[in-house]
């Protein structure tokens, strides 16, 4: 069949209303073709013969009666070995090599190849004669430090095929025709070692989905302790401006116990993602010794590329994130900011004069919201074999009011919630996570009845503290004033962390059990002060303490000094132990 | 093919319809009144109904007026000769000089592909203490001036651009009162730092239209100077107007508003301006500075809310200085390190007395006692404010970091500071009868 074209009719911003003569599809891709340009734009919406496209570029210059070719294939992303450690924008371009045909800047209707032409070292795993459905493995061929699988594409119908024929290990080219498989009419397939997906369709070819119930380590005390996040689960991240958003994800980036990590730069800063572009490869995973830019992908669509793309770009980044999962890998997404991805659906409704919901979002924001963290998941595989996705989402409240649309929509759908506080990162208390009124419903490191007795002394504290607002410390009792230094201590040895330090910035799981139990037998203590000042003189001791613990080599000579010190300062003004708390420890 | 075509159908607030053949998404085009004329650019196409936006406001334009396509997107010109002069908002003069039309370069091009980007690493001098040891201003950065309206910002900026160590400086102007206009221009003109200047400016009784491509004048002709090797400096104010006039615009044009009035847009516009600062690997780089005026103090207006979300940090004007809390610049890290050993402990440990120094003055407020820690602190904080947060104060870095020390020194003890020791030993000022 061959194509459909048709010719524009009306251009708004970036929407453009196309009339069409065949049968086309909505999210169907057409090309605008303005000058030498051709502009990718996706079909939105169809009425009679007209559709509106929404254009993933600038769309100066389009004129009324430019042709339009339509694709007859909805918007997709390439799916193949070589997509680690790429750079994409929004619609799976490669960054660098744009930028090696183009020069500094972006130029419009330059679509390259997202997976690199390249040889792979192929090693099939079936043989003539085997029956394959999709999704089923028949080659690996390295990739970095993972066996990449080749499947079957996910796209053909879910039907046996027999296989014709496959190529013998070898050195092949990426797009060479290595398999021939047939279903049972005899028609043929010819597949290579690249297929494509479109992004706006999940990724179903597993076996069932599981809970999630194994805590992804992130290595950052708050979280991992108190508000864990599990593999296959989903978080948020909202937070006003400057509460230290986008600095908390790339900590989670670089320390994450995952194979893969995902990220999502959408319509945030230019200058944070050359950040992570230029020190990703001089930083090591602790876990595998390699580069860390060699388990990474970056979809980068900044906030001054195009509206449009970006609305796509985090369908790109879960689309790749279901691809690895397929071969039983823990995946880490994170998008930053998915305020930018809503925006970007606010413009276009407001474009296509839909009826507007709350701060002029379309009201189908909600539902948008919760499809993509469904992406997310644990599953087992049909092999057997289990993977997962963890999406982490940052919120931009406007304001940094947490009332809004895109936050209380994401709060209905994700498994932890992660807020940021303008009080706290002022001050500069990082990780700016507010203890109180965060949550999370996943299971952590520490036993959850200890963790429930920090935190009730947390929320103490801060009664506390408000308390002495109004009635001064003079008028505060000594054992609610201790109450309140526990607190307090408890605070900046263990919910602060600071990232810039190399023992400190991450912190595994085993360092974080030890400390917490010193800290707990701390905490549990009753002590006997005989005025405020014997306790603020000796809270200001021991949080020193625990500090400097906290910057020293776990196990070391010099930790296990400071350790002895920190004992021997509890233990002497100690004068009970809170029976609450004893049957814990 | 210069069609002419002489029946507007409709025209409602600044924007105009004609129906037109073959007319181009954000083509430019001339319309004649009597014996006036206006630019006007296509902001929307429907069939054969071209929607225009008139530059010089739709007053006084008739059905029977005369709109001729020119089939070029809107564009300024690019030469040296722009150095010294004085534009509007459409790129013709403002001074008494020559239009210039040679090399014409279009406005609002493309972004910087993000992969050529790389880490800013130069810091810019204003012989400001409170930008230069506190919230250093780095190469390339973007950075907005929150303030309320009635603080000395365009002074602020005024003097940035003078002592700047830059080689170009754009001032782009949005709804300037005319008073402001000729403040910038005389101080420009007085200290001699005209000739490296050019002035986009929209004034407070100038067409609204005029008023959205002001930015975008100025940071298309930045941009070619960046890509010729030069350290520009854009000066933009007040952004908060430019955000005011894309709304009415958008309201004229029945877009849904989205908060405030605001389209809903208003973030990626904002933003598709500021990420034109960058640094361009063996070439210049353009340096952002723009004021943003928060209706009512209210950092959490749309326009400073939004801007803040976009740029690398802010810097809160607030009595007449620059506060060093709220302020931020988030790229000083890049730079500070490599300035003097003493910058960044330095920096740190004033901000933090400086808090307790508040703290006192609170507590001093309520009615509570002062103990000699209170009254060293207060001393300090006079000293701080007057000798460094003063705006007049008109030092460099070294001098402003020396300063610091001297301060510290007359009112504390060397252990009261919080301060390295090492530091202390090397940097700590000698007293006389040492």
């Amino acid at each position: 069949m061959a194509n459909t074209s048709g010719r524009v009719l009306g251009v708004n911003g970036n929407m453009v209303t196309v009339e069409f003569h065949s049968a086309i599809s909505k999210n169907e891709v057409g090309f605008i073709q303005v000058g030498t340009d051709r502009l990718k734009g996706e079909v939105i919406r169809i009425n009679g013969n007209t559709a509106a496209l929404q254009v993933f570029e600038m769309t100066n210059g389009i004129s009324v009666g430019d042709r339009v070719e339509f694709t007859d294939e909805m918007l997709s992303v390439s799916l193949g070995p070589g997509l680690l450690q790429q750079i994409y924008d929004g619609l799976q371009n490669p960054l660098p090599q744009l930028a090696e045909q183009c020069g500094f800047f972006l130029q419009r209707g330059v679509y390259l190849d997202a997976i690199p032409n390249k040889s792979w070292d192929f090693t099939p795993t079936v043989k003539v004669g085997d029956t394959l459905y999709p999704g089923d493995t028949f080659a690996t061929v390295p990739e970095g430090l993972f066996t990449h699988q080749i499947m079957v594409p996910f796209t053909l119908a879910d039907i046996p095929y027999k296989v014709v024929s496959i190529k013998k290990q070898g050195t092949y080219g990426v797009r060479d025709i290595v398999c021939i498989i047939e279903d049972d009419k005899a028609n043929k397939k010819e597949l290579s070692m690249v297929f494509t997906w479109p992004v706006k369709k999940a990724i179903k070819v597993y076996e069932e989905r599981l809970r999630p119930d194994e805590t992804l380590v992130t290595k950052i005390r708050i979280i991992d302790t108190f508000l864990p996040v599990a593999k296959g689960g989903t978080y948020c991240t909202p937070g006003p401006f400057g509460a230290g958003k986008t600095v908390l994800q790339h900590m989670t980036s670089r320390n994450a116990d995952v194979d893969i990590v995902i990220i999502a730069a959408c319509g945030e800063r230019a200058g944070e993602v050359v950040e992570v572009l230029k020190e990703f490869p001089e930083l090591t995973d602790p876990k595998t010794g390699r580069s860390l830019i060699e388990r990474t992908i970056i979809i980068c669509n900044t906030s001054s590329m195009p509206v449009a793309s970006r609305e796509a770009s985090v369908y790109t980044a879960v689309t790749i994130a279901e691809y690895y999962r397929q071969m039983g890998l823990n995946i880490l997404l994170l998008a930053d900011s998915t305020s930018r991805w809503a925006q970007a659906m606010r413009e276009m409704s407001g474009r296509l004069e839909e009826i507007p919901g709350e701060e002029a979002f379309p009201a189908y924001l909600e539902s948008r919201i919760a499809e993509f963290y469904e992406r997310a998941g644990k599953v087992r595989l049909k092999d057997g074999r289990i993977g997962s996705i963890t999406i982490g989402g940052t919120v931009s409240p406007a304001g940094g009011n947490f009332e809004e649309p895109v936050t209380q929509a994401t709060l209905k759908v994700v498994g932890a919630f992660h807020g940021l506080s303008r009080e706290r990162s002022d001050a500069r208390k990082y990780p700016a996570i507010e203890p109180l009124s965060s949550w999370s419903k996943y299971e952590g490191v520490i036993k959850k009845q200890k963790v429930e007795y920090a935190r009730s002394i947390l929320f103490r504290g801060s009664e506390i503290n408000q308390m002495m607002k109004v009635v001064g410390e003079e008028g505060t009792s000594i054992a609610d004033y201790a109450t309140y230094q526990k607190s307090e201590l408890l605070d900046a040895c263990y919910l602060q962390q600071n990232s810039f330090d190399p023992v400190d910035s991450s912190v595994p799981v085993e360092r974080q059990c030890y400390l917490f139990d010193l800290l707990f037998k701390v905490l549990a203590s009753e002590f006997a002060f005989d005025d405020k000042k014997q306790v603020r003189s000796f809270f200001n001791t021991i949080r020193q303490h625990f500090l400097d613990w906290n910057n020293v080599p776990f196990q070391g000579e010099r930790f296990k000094q400071i350790e002895n010190e920190i004992v021997t300062l509890y233990k002497g003004k100690q004068a009970a132990i809170d029976p609450d708390a004893e049957k814990l420890i | 093919m210069q069609k002419v075509y002489s029946k507007i159908e409709s025209i409602v607030g600044n924007v105009i319809t004609v129906r037109a053949k073959g007319v181009r998404n954000s083509e430019l085009a001339i319309v004649t009144t009597g014996t006036d004329q206006s630019y006007a650019n296509v902001i929307k196409l429907d069939n054969d109904l071209v929607s225009l936006q008139v530059f010089s406001g739709a007053q006084g334009i008739s059905t029977g007026d005369q709109v001729r396509f020119l089939g070029v997107p809107m564009r300024v010109s690019y030469t040296e000769n722009l150095l010294g002069r004085v534009f509007d908002g459409t790129g013709s003069p403002r001074d008494n000089g020559p239009s210039l039309t040679d090399n014409m370069i279009d406005i609002g091009g493309p972004a910087v592909n993000p992969a050529k980007r790389i880490i800013p690493r130069n810091m810019i001098r204003t012989g400001i203490p409170m930008i230069d040891v506190f919230n250093t201003l780095v190469e390339s950065q973007k950075l907005p001036i929150f303030s309320v309206s009635g603080e000395p910002y365009n002074e602020l900026l005024a003097r940035i651009a003078m002592q700047a160590e830059v080689d170009l400086i754009v001032l782009g102007g949005m709804g300037l009162k005319f008073d402001d206009y000729l403040f910038f221009k005389d101080t420009l003109e007085a200290s001699g730092a005209m000739s490296r200047t050019i002035m986009f400016i929209h004034t407070a009784s100038d067409p609204t239209v005029e008023c959205m491509l002001v930015p975008d004048m100025a940071l298309a002709v930045a941009e070619r100077f960046a890509l010729d090797g030069k350290k520009v400096l854009v000066l933009l104010t007040d952004m908060t107007n430019f955000a005011d006039s894309m709304k009415e615009m958008a309201i004229t044009m029945d877009q849904v508003p989205s908060n405030r009035g605001y389209p809903g847009d208003l973030y990626s516009s904002l933003a598709s301006r500021y990420e034109k600062a960058v640094d361009f690997e063996g070439a210049g780089s353009v340096t952002i500075l723009a004021v943003t005026t928060m209706p009512g103090d209210d950092v959490t207006h749309p326009v400073p809310d939004n801007t803040g979300y976009i740029t690398e940090g802010q810097y809160y004007l607030k009595g007449g200085r620059i506060e060093p809390f709220g302020s931020l610049s988030r790229l000083k890290q890049q730079v500070n390190k490599d300035t003097r050993d003493d910058h960044r402990a330095l920096m740190d440990g004033m901000i933090k007395l400086y808090a307790s120094y508040k703290e006192s003055v609170e507590k001093k407020s309520m009615g509570f006692m002062m103990t000699e820690w209170d009254e060293k602190l207060l001393k300090y904080g006079h000293l701080f404010e007057t000798k460094l947060m003063d705006l007049s104060v008109n030092i460099p870095l070294e001098q402003a970091l020396d300063l610091g020390w001297e301060i510290l020194s007359q009112c504390f003890e060397p252990n009261e500071t919080g301060l390295k020791s090492d530091l202390i030993l090397s940097r700590w000022p000698k007293k006389l009868n040492d």
